[in-house]
């Protein structure tokens, strides 16, 4: 298996069952986000609540599965790197949402849509 | 290795050999890092074109909506074949490891047959898509998807690009030191664009439909 040349490799510790959960799992989260939006099984905002959590748990398969992130020793940079990517990510994504959308409601009260509606006033 | 079991060539090499090997493996744990250090930038530029996304996503300008443009079908195949792509790059890593070069290469032909399938798929809807008249010059929401779902798009296809670069070293050169960290960091970058698309599956085309 894994000589010298290839234990510091991303893939190194990689094994055939891995792959094989890997695919099995992303399966079954995929197909099940897919079937909740294309089968109107629930409510619109359970529906985007479920989808976001399944997105999640199938990102924590491929990153453990597929791409091998483990909690070992050595690993400990490339995990504090992802850390701070995600911190980042959360500001950035968080932060835009939050901004735009409370800027958008003050700037158009009353737009169709929107949660200030002409009633209000 | 067989050369080192020479004699000769033994005694020229036995010195240098663990040294060499402990350079090789601190190389290889620092070229990972560093080529890491660029995947978590890249997270940062799809996080700032998810969050564009998310706040433009849906000013339609009067124009076509998500719900009436995007066939969940056509994206639920595109999704399998990218992650078919994804496990069939597991298979060049275990071969890579077994260092059967034969084998490495047959799969990474076959990763990369596949992942040229979801180009061709990709292209085929952005076409469709500009001939309705929902190109990204439309409404904002177009916009964002083209350029999001299009920043994907040329990911992947640098990803095949660098397979067919691969695909020459390793031919050329075997399964060498060199060539076992390049496949390396392309398997990296290839399982980390399929992490990308769930985000862009659930992101765009799930929530943009509902």
């Amino acid at each position: 298996m894994a000589d010298h040349k290839t234990e510091h490799l991303p893939g190194a510790g990689a094994s055939l069952r891995h792959y094989v959960r890997g695919l099995i799992l992303s399966v079954i989260l995929t197909g099940a986000a897919f079937a909740l939006v294309m089968m109107h099984v629930l409510p619109r905002d359970a529906t985007i609540f479920v989808i976001l959590a399944l997105a999640a748990i199938q990102i924590f398969v491929h990153l453990v599965d597929f791409l091998h992130i483990d909690s070992s020793l050595e690993q400990r940079w490339n995990v504090y790197a992802a850390l701070f990517a995600l911190l980042v990510v959360g500001i950035l994504v968080g932060g835009s949402i939050w901004i735009m959308f409370n800027a958008h409601e003050r700037m158009n009260p009353g737009m169709p849509g929107m949660t200030m509606t002409p009633e209000a006033f | 290795m067989t050369l080192l079991d020479l004699p000769e060539a033994h005694s020229l090499h036995a010195k240098q050999h663990p040294a060499a090997h402990e350079g090789d493996a601190e190389l290889t744990e620092k070229t990972v890092f560093g080529f890491w250090l660029y995947l978590m930038s890249d997270v940062v530029l799809f996080a700032t074109l998810f969050a564009v996304f998310a706040v433009v996503g849906r000013n339609y300008a009067g124009g076509p909506t998500g719900q009436e443009l995007f066939d969940l079908p056509y994206v639920l195949i595109e999704t399998a074949v990218l992650l078919a792509s994804s496990v069939a790059f597991g298979f060049v890593t275990l071969a890579a490891q077994d260092n059967r070069k034969q084998a490495t290469l047959l799969w990474m032909a076959l990763t990369f047959a596949i992942g040229a399938v979801f180009i061709v798929m990709e292209v085929y809807e952005f076409h469709h898509l500009i001939q309705e008249g929902a190109g990204p010059d439309r409404s904002a929401f177009l916009s964002a998807y083209f350029t999001l779902v299009g920043t994907h798009g040329l990911h992947v296809f640098t990803g095949l690009f660098w397979m067919i670069i691969s695909g020459i070293q390793l031919a050329r050169d075997g399964l060498a030191a060199t060539v076992q960290r390049r496949l390396g960091l392309l398997g990296l970058f290839w399982h980390f664009l399929d992490v990308i698309w769930i985000v862009v599956f659930t992101e765009v085309y799930l929530i943009g439909v509902l």
